[in-house]
């Protein structure tokens, strides 16, 4: 299958054809150029998935190919970097993701962008990012994996940063730049530490589960744990700062300044999952060696659940509403995962979060999209700027309640699907963990549908131009994703991927598929009679009741604010400007009171060197007479 | 004749033509034609290095040549080149091409300008293809000396005072360096200054103790070690462009590359020994730069701290004295080189605009000039070493080689040296977004225009060098690797 290689060529031919011709391209014709690129890369990601999945099980496990691989450096004899494709369940998976999501995005932005200054800039950085994030998950080696992470990264800089005349915007590229490359700092460590004892980074030896490459990183220990322990945690940390994890999640509710698409195809359904994809890539190693960073990854992710769908209930903004449920979506597959075991039933954990993965991406993604839609006609991201849109923009309405329904989990749409195997999987770990997921999910329910009746029912806003539905280049995408999100969910997902690559058979949990849904509905129900009308008192008594808990909810818990005042108290002021005043006054003027003591120095002896004939004879005499006296008298 | 002494020659001969020119017409052909001479010539030289090594040809130095011209102490002029000089001199050529057509516009006296470029430019030739030590020590010195001149005659703000500065401290190493080549030379017993003779004889390790602290350090001042560095953000912040570029983007490599092979090849032993005193320093150098870095608000400051940062990585790098480390010392040193020259030569096109190099005065710039922005954010991201650009290789094989070091207290230094990773993130994007994004600062740069041809030629051959070595570093880490052998096997034998 050695063309799925043009999956990766075709966008970067694309970045590179858009970002060299430049202005150059009239009109839409970059759009258009990097549209059709786009869909022969969908199209060969969707041959290379069809003959993958086709392909005989060896044992009952899907194979895993390396098509392609070129060392591309050496560092020493056991450690090189490669550039290759692997293709296995995960990584075809999330190739149909990606080229999915970035082909309705870019069909999208053609409407979307239009008359944008920097429309061929954008389409470029599109193809930049498909590229970045299609080599990532196809990544051989944990070495390449993380070059391709700081791509993306990179990418989502740009991309965030795209109205760059707007200080927000600059301000919110280079938070998320600086906060995940912070975490990226954990990661590389983590992956030195893990390369130094195993001398390899290849995913096929570091999860093939061979205990005696772990031996000796297992042996040593460090502050009470072991050494393979701290870097699979210090892997996690990377991985938690791409997909948001608290306390790194600061940065994505501020990329929302990027333009709307790329919020759906970066910070919603791509790449804030390289997180989650990068655990399960290396899932063997966490579930073999280190169970217990495993537990606490899940810890962590539902705590990150809970907090940013309690934060998602008050924000006004709807982007950062989606957000905020990105992160708490995320919070969900990270939690499957973390209480996945590896065989049979157990596993179930780990393709959930797979399935959520794909389920998610495809309506969250729609979400985005309809939210753009939206905004593109009211320009405004208020919720306050909204209400009443179901009859002026029907196409969205429905798509939009069709996304609503799927991350509510309501059936049949997909998001019900996979988020049932996500809470069995929590419950058959933890019943407490369990009820909480569930508490959540109702969260999720509530949230959605406060946005949902927010923005479509209740009184409308004025506006100063009439409101209309999204041109067709717009409502096509949403009327696909919305059509992927009804019927995904009857995929029978664990055929393609499960965590030991044995073929899964799902089945629902009746007790929990009824509760779940019972409780979502019922939180439907109460955001309906909470904001159908928009006149409702309600929602200010309640945020009344709450007090000081609403306020802090509404701040996001002052944790941008405790960030503001490590970087610019401490690390500015503490550490930055001392050390530059230290540089100039101490250091330099040590040199510089060097060259003044020679000066002076010198100075001392001027008097000897006058030019004065006189003065000169006289020492000459007097140094004379001295000599003399020295040799007869001592 | 041999292909190296074109090297020499060649500024020489450009020299003399400089002084024939009359009109600025005559003197832009003169140097130009040179520049381009001299480029095709290091490409020819790789070229021909690398069929050489293609076809088997393992003696450590190639192309060697050898001629007396003080016999009383047995100097004489020795020349042959390693797969790194060859690398180096490479670098030299494309800063020396670039750095031309950046002074297109030089004012005033262009003639004498370019003349004392040449002669600069001379001396760092020799440098590289130098065996022999005291011709070595020569062209050092001959690549010092005009830099007095350039930045007191042509630079700006309190050039006088930074020229003095600059020189004076320059000088003081070359003094501890007189002082430890003489040394080494005396100590070794050798009947000859060159370097491949010298390794020959043993120095006793007793001596090794004394010079090759003086070696080290008298060429790393050069090379930005702390507590030396405080020349370079007042050098360069005062020097014209050109020179900036030429002194960053090589000069510095100068001190580096005269560490690994004078210092550490010679005194393998003391090198081993000391190497920890070094290592700490250097690391120092590495955070503490960043962190300068950080809150300077002329251009040229932040990038004169940068580039502590970055060549301090360089020597710490040479310090873990591992074949990988010191590869990605040398690719550091020439991807540095490169993004430092592009950094100069961008900031001096901005200041040539907009007259100011505070970034406090400045925003908005890259709807006024998008090439030059978008050259800016490119060097940038060099800087903080994204993948697919020559820094990202450069660091990583310095981090994951200094990280194989077998003991701990390196790898924990490598670790304090990696934050360096984040913090150069946080100086780059706070310029970046301080000056190219948000809105126009100051309305009169409304008018300003975007950069011409002669500006845009260095920018793209920068560019393009610098994603190159980034896309296949394959070929530069062999040279480099290959070349590394002997003074590796040193000094691991020394490390016994």
């Amino acid at each position: 299958m050695e063309y799925s290689i043009l999956i990766l060529i075709l966008p970067l031919l694309g970045f590179l054809t858009l970002g060299l011709a430049g202005t150059r391209l009239k009109g839409k014709t970059a759009g258009y150029v990097g549209t059709a690129l786009l869909a022969l890369a969908a199209l060969t990601a969707y041959c290379t998935a069809a003959q993958y999945f086709n392909l005989p099980r060896i044992d009952g496990i899907r194979p895993s190919l390396r098509p392609f691989n070129w060392e591309w450096m050496r560092f020493t004899e056991h450690l090189h970097i490669d550039l290759g494709i692997l293709l296995d369940p995960i990584s075809v998976m999330m190739l149909v993701v990606i080229t999915t999501v970035s082909l309705m995005v870019h069909i999208y932005s053609l409407g979307y962008m239009e008359g944008e200054r920097g429309f061929q800039r954008y389409y470029a950085f599109l193809g930049l990012f498909t590229f970045s994030m299609s080599g990532l998950v196809v990544a051989t080696n944990i070495f390449q994996m993380y070059i391709f992470w700081e791509l993306v990264g990179v990418s989502s800089y740009l991309l965030i940063g795209f109205y760059y005349t707007k200080p927000e915007a600059v301000a919110a590229s280079k938070k998320a730049f600086i906060v995940t490359r912070f975490a990226d700092l954990f990661f590389l460590i983590g992956i030195l530490l893990v390369s130094y004892f195993t001398r390899t980074f290849d995913f096929g030896l570091l999860c093939s589960g061979d205990s005696a490459l772990f031996a000796s990183a297992m042996g040593k220990t460090f502050m009470g744990a072991a050494v393979l322990s701290w870097a699979t945690a210090l892997i996690f940390i990377g991985a938690a700062g791409k997909s948001a994890m608290f306390p790194l999640h600061i940065w994505l509710p501020d990329a929302m300044e990027g333009p709307t698409p790329v919020s759906a195809l970066i910070h919603a359904a791509t790449m804030v999952v390289a997180g989650v994809f990068l655990v399960a890539r290396l899932f063997p190693v966490y579930y073999f060696f280190t169970p217990e960073v495993l537990h606490g990854i899940a810890y962590i992710a539902a705590f990150t659940a809970l907090y940013a769908a309690i934060v998602a209930c008050v924000q006004t903004d709807i982007k950062r509403v989606l957000a905020f449920s990105t992160i708490s979506q995320i919070g969900f597959m990270l939690v499957a995962l973390g209480v996945s075991g590896m065989n049979g039933h157990e596993g179930t954990g780990y393709m959930a979060a797979m399935f959520h993965l794909f389920t998610h991406a495809m309506f969250k993604a729609l979400l985005f999209l309809g939210a753009g839609a939206i905004i593109h006609t009211v320009h405004s991201n208020e919720m306050s700027r909204m209400g009443g849109l179901r009859k002026a923009m029907p196409l969205t309405h429905i798509t939009f309640l069709a996304a609503c329904l799927a991350l509510a989990g309501i059936p049949p749409f997909s998001g019900f699907f996979s988020k049932d195997e996500i809470l069995s999987a929590v419950f058959a770990f933890s019943p407490w963990m369990g009820a909480g997921m569930t508490f959540i999910a109702a969260l999720t329910a509530f949230y959605m549908f406060r946005l949902y009746y927010n923005i479509f029912w209740g009184k409308p806003a004025e506006h100063e131009h009439p409101l209309h539905e999204a041109p067709a280049s717009m409502t096509s995408p949403l009327l696909f994703l919305a059509l992927i999100s009804l019927v995904a969910g009857f995929l029978p997902f664990g055929k393609f991927v499960s965590s030991n690559g044995l073929e899964y058979i799902i089945h629902l949990d009746v007790r929990i598929a009824v509760g779940s849904v019972v409780i979502a509905i019922a939180a439907i129900f109460a955001a309906r009679s909470l904001y159908r009308n928009g006149t409702s008192a309600v929602p200010d008594k309640m945020a009344g009741f709450f007090g000081v808990f609403h306020k802090a909810a509404k701040n996001r818990f002052y944790i941008d604010e405790i960030y503001q005042f490590i970087t610019h108290k401490i690390i500015f002021r503490c550490i930055s400007r001392p050390l530059a005043w230290f540089d100039r006054h101490i250091i330099d003027g040590f040199l510089n009171g060097l060259a003044c003591i020679t000066g002076k120095g010198s100075l001392a002896f001027r008097w000897m060197q006058t030019g004065n004939l006189q003065s000169y004879a006289l020492l000459m005499i007097g140094g004379c007479l001295l000599l003399l006296f020295w040799v007869l008298f001592l | 004749m041999n292909l190296l002494s074109i090297f020499v020659l060649l500024p020489v001969l450009m020299l003399a033509g400089l002084f024939l020119s009359r009109t600025r017409a005559q003197v832009r052909a003169v140097a130009a034609t040179g520049a381009s001479l001299l480029l095709a010539a290091a490409v020819i030289l790789c070229v021909l290095f690398m069929g050489e090594r293609q076809a088997g040809n393992t003696a450590p130095m190639l192309f060697t040549d050898h001629a007396v011209w003080f016999p009383t102490w047995n100097i004489g002029y020795s020349i042959g080149v390693d797969g790194i000089s060859v690398l180096m001199i490479l670098l030299s050529a494309i800063i020396v091409f670039t750095g031309i057509f950046t002074s297109w516009n030089i004012e005033p006296l262009p003639k004498e300008y370019f003349m004392w470029f040449c002669l600069l430019s001379t001396g760092v030739f020799g440098f590289f293809i130098s065996l022999d030590l005291f011709t070595m020590f020569m062209f050092y010195e001959v690549a010092l000396i005009p830099m007095y001149l350039l930045i007191g005659v042509w630079g700006s703000g309190e050039k006088e005072h930074a020229a003095m500065k600059l020189t004076l401290m320059l000088m003081g190493g070359s003094a501890l360096l007189m002082l430890g080549i003489l040394g080494v030379y005396f100590a070794s017993g050798a009947q000859s200054m060159h370097i491949m003779d010298m390794a020959q004889a043993d120095i006793p390790v007793a001596l090794q103790r004394y010079f090759f602290p003086l070696v080290f350090v008298g060429f790393g001042i050069l090379g930005a070690l702390f507590p030396f560095h405080t020349w370079s953000p007042d050098g360069h912040a005062s020097a014209p462009t050109a020179v900036s570029m030429l002194h960053a983007g090589v000069l510095m490599k100068l001190g580096g590359y005269g560490c690994f092979r004078v210092a550490m090849f010679l005194m393998p032993e003391a090198a081993q020994e000391l190497g920890w005193i070094f290592l700490l320093l250097t690391g120092i150098s590495v955070v503490y730069g960043a962190f300068s870095a950080c809150v300077q608000t002329d251009l040229k400051y932040i990038n004169a701290y940068s580039s502590v940062s970055h060549c301090g990585l360089v020597l710490f790098a040479l310090l873990m004295m591992n074949t990988t480390a010191m590869t990605g010392a040398v690719m550091q040193m020439l991807s540095h080189g490169l993004m430092t020259a592009l950094f100069f030569a961008l900031i001096g096109m901005i200041y040539g605009r907009t007259h100011t190099r505070d970034i406090r005065q400045m925003g908005g710039l890259m709807k006024i000039m998008p090439f030059l922005g978008v050259a800016y954010v490119i060097a940038g991201l060099a800087s903080l070493g994204l993948p697919g650009l020559s820094g990202f290789v450069a660091e990583m094989n310095v981090f994951v080689g200094a990280f194989q070091h077998s003991d701990t207290f390196h790898r924990v230094l490598t670790l304090v040296a990696l934050t360096s990773i984040v913090i150069t993130a946080v100086y780059i994007l706070r310029v970046v977004g301080k000056i190219l994004y948000g809105p126009v600062q100051n309305p009169e740069h409304l008018k300003l225009s975007d950069a011409v041809w002669f500006e845009r030629f260095p920018v793209i051959v920068l560019i393009v060098v610098i994603a190159s070595i980034g896309i296949c570093p394959g070929w530069i880490s062999d040279l480099i690797g290959q070349a590394l052998f002997p003074i590796v096997e040193r000094l691991s034998i020394a490390a016994l």
